[in-house]
């Protein structure tokens, strides 16, 4: 890298009297770090390249800086000592700057606005914008070691430190010495050992198997004499490259359709089963399909086969759905990850078929280690509390500036997450069925068409991602993975492709993700069966990058596109209006070849049959135990004190602090927000959105998830799962397929699996086995649910290796299944709500409620671990949300609130919260606190007019118990009050303080 | 008559926008903020231009500061900039209304409140007190204004979804000239707990110039065009955030 020579630097802070939110994140973080408040100033630099004169500077800053909230310098060299609003000699400075090759949104801006302020283009190599940060005290050294750590994380940020005099460090440019060279990694001939070795020198990831594979098959005559006419033998760089990351398990999803023999204890017998994706997600997803079709509910368009679900949803528009994964990246940088996650889930929903959807909606589920957790962290990890608030505003930030309401989520905690965080972002879009004639859904690669790439450049970012997403956290990962994610060029991407997509001239799109080009292209390259591309035509962020890494950089915010050759001038011009990016680096064949080249050398010439085809499939061993039953806990306490403590726990207490910082509304078509209710802060089922502003249909969304379950019953944990979104959506009013009476809606499932490495290793792995048959019967559970509610999973996807090892510690995620489920809804204005209506009405629970505390949360208050989880009986609660059917259409539904966590007097509670009524109830004969907290599945508590409760038992006959009326200010049963309306608000929303804004932040690292 | 509902940029909340003129009567056009720059769509083409929310410029050195730089700056290759045209504009008829992200553009750009008759900026709306973008309903009064905008609504429920809303004046001298300028005000969150969700001066939750044709709000009105939108289901209030799009199509038909 060569320094550059230019010292002027625009300064900018916030003015006296104006807070800057930076400073106000930072605080509590410095003050955990340094054991004591310490008074916190940031000056926002923008360090200028050479060729920028000083007056320019000064002209841009009168331009730029704001003058009413903010005050500017220019200034040359080091830091004067008497820079306003820095401490002077009572104070140290820490500087923090982006590694080099990360995305620096707002230099980019401030070149822009140079652009124009001055009439003449910003010279390269830009603006970096860099913050620096004075501190308040005479620091010692360590102290101001600590400071800086909270104020930047070593995976994205090079930091400096220290007092006055306090020189900048000297900006440097990126310069690779890649320069476009190919090497090749001869391994014919090579043994176990080295092969190996060389995996692994190249962090390819690949296993002695694989690499077998991949050594015999260059060895081959016909393949060395194919190869031999482009002048290759032995593979390049970029060719091992190419099948790290098509091979990968991010990619190929090898544990999804190994072999495995199952020694089953349950069933005391052994079995062996033929990839579970086949048999538990595609295979029962393909009979239910074949069901619904013949019903005529042919609402399903594609299932498994592109980057999104598709279903219809309008006579003339269909949606799109994905749920994705992005824990390794978010642990490693929780706001990068987070927002990366976020945006490339947009890519997704977008980048299916020929491109061009709006997206309609955001959900988040996130699964965090306990942010008020104390002691020690491994090396190299982050404090859960410090995930968890990147984390949020990276979803936050990922959907707010990309305009999509985020409607739906999730808050899970657990010790076993602060290894990796699960980060689940999911994405809906709506996509016109057809443009013009042509159908919108199908990709339509020809060979002739020209591949063309749009939006962002390559730089050296994410390189080997999907790799790595394959491999648990190791101390010392590299950090080249980390990247920073751009809303603001991706939105302009999205704008552009809907405008291109509708006037017919994309032919298929593919979102470059994971796996970057080879990911991307090569996909498209299987529709019309060949490619040949320039990767000196790649356009780049800086010159010098190696051509296998232009092909495998997973540099963000990008498509792949095929673009048929007389579409080709009218998509450039239109990009040119639009400030997009495009360029045309090669075409799709039919040669039945992956052909890559540099300016005309041979890069990559790979038989594409073997790629795709060739991984060689896993066999591996499971072992099912049976599901754990203790015996039910005793429970001690008065039901208001434990109610008060199951509310104020910190897996049911109230997010809405958490859930405001994302925009829910913008579109403005939410109809059903996460939190609704007259104060705002009644928790909602779902989320409901309209589809068009000019109809009422609309589309809800809800999730399911329960990773606590697991530990005593994977298999009806998946159930439970399933049937929380199936359940979750039948409260707002939605009518499930299957269940009869002519009316239906178009429901569609997604599955996520997040689960620790279950591949057995004598030492790495020891309980293995039994992770894998975890694996297996949550997949069982839920296949068993797809058939018996006639559901289809659309799409899905699954995360393998979520552990963490540092320091001789390991850390493994509970196995975690996450359903999220979309329904479509015939009018948005009947969707109902959960809180209180009107006092007087009439209080029902729907449902069976059975001895099931397992892993409930009043055991986790209790400190129980007895007792047996929850089990679904699916043909009882078919029956029951028919029912839920008929009585919403009949309009007997004043609210509506399913249960979950906490169980019954949890969700009642809600409802009082919600509504600011109390509620009067009386206990049915033989109830207690056991029967009040039961988490047993397929329940709802409804309330009703009095005029209606006949109507209503008519509909549901013994399945529904009166429990009593709304009114007043308190909860009471049987004339005893639990508490007051105002002291369950309290205890919902004040106890847990990380969801208090004003609390003090953990995580010292 | 057309209203030019203008996106792009990472400007975001053009489709509702769009709903709500097109239900109070006007043609309402989506317009990329380039072909304004550009000069593909002529102002004088538009009887009401509206600048939505969004993030424009994903908020890069401060909300709406990089679109208004461009306003005031960019030339074009000829001799006006867009801000410039947009004044002359709104001088000859024009309603001019920014929403959010458009607000700040047009105080950042020095169109709001304009009372220099420059393009300099007067006011800024800086980061919230309490710090952080949030989505909340906001109960709004309306105050006696010059502008048409909230004309027959006293009262109003809408959403604030902004981290940067705060109003601030340059001076006291601006503030005493504003102080009949400011035509909505915060007066509690649906919760009953916050007053003032941003810290604003005065609480004041719009701003309007002194000839009433130019509008700013950070609360969003085009987020609330029906009762089925109001978060509390069942019992929305009556009054929704059409009138005020009505108002301003209205204003703007009276003059053409």
């Amino acid at each position: 890298m060569s320094r550059l020579e230019s010292s002027l630097t625009l300064v900018l802070s916030a003015a006296p009297g104006v807070a800057d939110p930076a400073v106000t994140e930072a605080l509590p973080r410095v003050r955990v770090a340094l054991g004591r408040r310490a008074a916190l100033a940031r000056h926002r630099l923008l360090r200028a390249p050479p060729g920028i004169e000083h007056a320019e500077l000064k002209r841009l800053a009168e331009a730029i800086a704001d003058p009413v909230a903010e005050r500017a310098w220019v200034l040359e060299g080091q830091i004067p000592n008497d820079l306003p609003g820095t401490f002077g000699a009572n104070g140290r400075f820490v500087h923090v700057a982006l590694h080099h090759g990360l995305t620096d949104d707002e230099a980019r801006s401030a070149d822009r606005a140079f652009g124009w302020v001055m009439g003449r283009e910003m010279p390269a190599p830009g603006f970096s914008a860099e913050d620096l940060w004075s501190v308040e005290g005479d620091l010692s050294d360590v102290e101001l070691a600590l400071v800086a750590a909270a104020l930047s994380n070593p995976n994205v940020h090079m930091v400096a430190r220290g007092g006055l005099p306090f020189a900048l460090p000297p900006r440097r440019a990126v310069e690779l010495k890649g320069s476009g060279a190919v090497k090749v990694l001869p391994i014919i001939g090579l043994d176990d050992a080295a092969l190996n070795a060389l995996s692994s020198e190249r962090q390819l990831g690949l296993s002695t198997v694989e690499l077998r594979a991949i050594r015999d098959h260059f060895s081959e005559p016909a393949v060395l004499e194919a190869r031999a006419a482009v002048g290759l033998s032995d593979p390049t760089d970029a060719e091992l490259e190419i099948f790290a990351q098509t091979w990968s398990e991010h990619c190929k999803h090898k544990e999804f359709n190994a072999i495995i023999d199952i020694d089953d204890m349950d069933r005391g017998e052994p079995r062996q089963l033929r990839a579970l994706f086949q048999t538990c997600v595609r295979g029962p997803t393909e009979e239910v399909v074949k069901k619904l079709n013949a019903r005529g509910q042919d609402f399903v368009v594609t299932v498994f086969s592109d980057n999104a679900g598709v279903v219809r949803v309008t006579p003339d528009l269909h949606l799109t759905l994905k749920v994705e994964t992005h824990n390794s990246p978010s642990a490693l940088d929780p706001y990068g990850g987070a927002i990366t996650g976020i945006l490339g889930c947009n890519r997704d929903a977008v980048g299916t078929g020929k491109g061009g959807g709006r997206l309609l909606f955001n959900t988040d589920v996130l699964c965090f280690g306990l942010p008020d957790a104390t002691g020690p962290l491994l090396p190299g990890q982050l404090h859960p509390r410090r995930v968890m608030e990147g984390v949020h505003a990276g979803v936050a930030d990922g959907g707010n500036k990309s305009g999509v309401p985020t409607i739906g989520g999730a808050l899970i905690f657990d010790p076993r997450f602060a290894g990796k965080p699960l980060v689940f972002c999911g994405s809906a879009a709506l996509v016109p069925r057809f443009y013009g004639e042509e159908p919108a859904w199908q990709k339509d690669v020809q060979p002739g068409h020209r591949i063309v790439t749009a939006g962002g450049r390559v730089g050296r970012d994410g390189i080997h991602g999907a790799t790595f997403s394959s491999h648990e956290l190791a101390e010392g990962q590299s950090s080249g993975v980390v990247q920073i994610g751009s809303p603001f060029l991706q939105k302009r991407l999205f704008d552009f492709l809907e405008e291109a997509a509708a006037a017919g001239l994309i032919a298929a799109i593919n979102d470059s993700g994971a796996g970057g080009l080879s990911s991307s292209v090569g996909e498209l390259a299987r529709e019309s069966g060949g490619m040949r591309l320039d990767t000196a035509a790649v356009p780049l962020k800086f010159p010098g990058l190696a051509p296998w890494e232009i092909f495998v950089s997973e540099s963000q915010e990008r498509m792949s596109l095929a673009v048929a050759p007389d579409k080709r001038a009218a998509l450039f011009a239109m990009a040119a209006q639009r400030d997009v990016e495009l360029a045309d680096i090669g075409e799709f064949t039919d040669s039945g070849r992956l052909e890559v080249h540099h300016d005309g050398a041979p890069v990559a010439s790979l038989d594409m049959h073997f790629l795709h085809e060739g991984v060689p499939r896993l066999h591996l061993q499971a072992v099912v135990r049976p599901p754990v039953v203790a015996p039910s806990p005793a429970i001690e306490g008065a039901l208001g004190e434990l109610l008060l403590r199951v509310l104020a726990h910190r897996d049911v207490c109230s997010r809405e602090a958490f859930v405001r910082a994302y925009d829910h509304e913008v579109k403005g078509k939410t109809t059903l927000k996460p939190y609704a209710g007259p104060t705002g802060g009644a928790p909602q089922d779902a989320g409901v959105i309209r589809i068009r502003h000019n109809e009422p249909r609309g589309v809800a969304v809800a999730h399911g998830i329960a990773p606590h379950y697991g530990d005593l019953d994977a298999f009806a944990m998946a159930q439970g799962v399933f049937d929380e979104a199936v359940r979750s959506l039948v409260s707002v009013g939605a009518r499930l397929p299957g269940a009869g009476g002519g009316t239906f809606d178009a429901f569609a499932g997604c599955d996520n699996f997040c689960v620790p490495d279950s591949v057995y290793h004598p030492e790495k792995n020891p309980d293995g086995y039994e992770k894998l048959g975890k694996l297996v019967r949550m997949a069982e559970g839920m296949a068993e649910l797809v058939r018996a509610y006639e559901i289809p999973l659309i799409s899905g996807k699954d995360s393998m290796k979520n552990d963490l090892r540092a320091g001789g510690v390991k850390i493994s995620a509970p196995p975690t299944l996450l359903i999220t489920m979309v329904a479509t809804l015939p009018d948005v204005e009947r969707v109902v709500s959960s809180e209180w209506k009107a006092d007087g009405d009439v209080i029902f629970v729907v449902g069976q409620t059975y001895d099931e505390l397992g892993a409930s949360v009043l055991c986790r208050v209790l400190g129980h671990s007895g007792g047996r989880a929850p089990v679904v009986r699916p043909e009882a609660a078919l029956a029951r949300y028919s029912n839920m059917a008929a009585a919403h259409a009949a309009g007997l539904l004043r609210s509506s609130h399913d249960l979950s966590d906490g169980g019954l007097l949890t969700a009642i509670a809600e409802c009082c919260i919600g509504a600011g009524r109390g509620a009067a109830l009386q206990a049915p004969a033989g109830w207690g606190a056991a029967e009040w907290f039961s988490e047993s599945h397929s329940r709802f508590v409804i309330s009703a007019a009095p005029a209606d409760v006949n109507a209503l038992q008519a509909i549901f006959g013994e399945d529904i118990q009166a429990l009593g009326r709304v009114g007043d200010g308190a909860l009471t049963v049987d004339g005893a009050t639990l508490a007051t309306v105002q002291g369950l608000t309290e205890a919902y929303t004040t106890s847990f303080a990380p969801f208090d804004e004003s609390a003090s932040a953990g995580g010292a690292e | 008559m057309k209203a030019f509902v203008v996106t792009g940029y990472g400007l975001n909340c053009e489709e509702e926008t769009a709903a709500a003129y097109r239900r109070a009567g006007a043609e309402a056009l989506i317009v990329h903020a380039e072909d304004l720059f550009s000069g593909a769509r002529p102002l004088s083409a538009a009887a009401i231009v509206h600048i939505t929310g969004g993030f424009s410029f994903g908020d890069n050195l401060g909300s709406g500061r990089v679109f208004a730089t461009r306003l005031r700056y960019d030339r074009r290759g000829g001799a006006t900039t867009l801000a410039e045209e947009l004044l002359a504009w709104t001088r000859g008829g024009g309603q001019l209304v920014g929403v959010c992200n458009g607000f700040q553009i047009l105080v950042k750009a020095g169109l709001l409140p304009n009372l220099s008759g420059e393009l300099l900026q007067e006011v800024t709306l800086a980061p919230n007190t309490p710090s952080g973008f949030v989505d909340r309903w906001v109960r709004c009064v309306a105050a006696p204004s010059p502008s048409p905008a909230f004309g027959g609504i006293p009262a109003l429920d809408l959403p604030i979804r902004h981290g940067e809303g705060r109003l601030l004046y340059a001076n006291d001298e601006i503030a005493a000239a504003c102080s009949g300028l400011v035509p909505l005000r915060y007066v509690a969150g649906l919760d009953g707990r916050t007053t003032n969700p941003n810290g604003s001066t005065g609480a004041a939750a719009a701003l309007t110039d002194p000839t009433g044709r130019v509008l700013g709000m950070m609360p969003h009105p085009e987020a609330f065009l029906d009762a089925s939108l109001h978060p509390n289901r069942g019992a929305a209030p009556a009054v929704t955030g059409q009138p005020v799009f009505d108002n301003i199509v209205a204003a703007a038909r009276d003059h053409a």
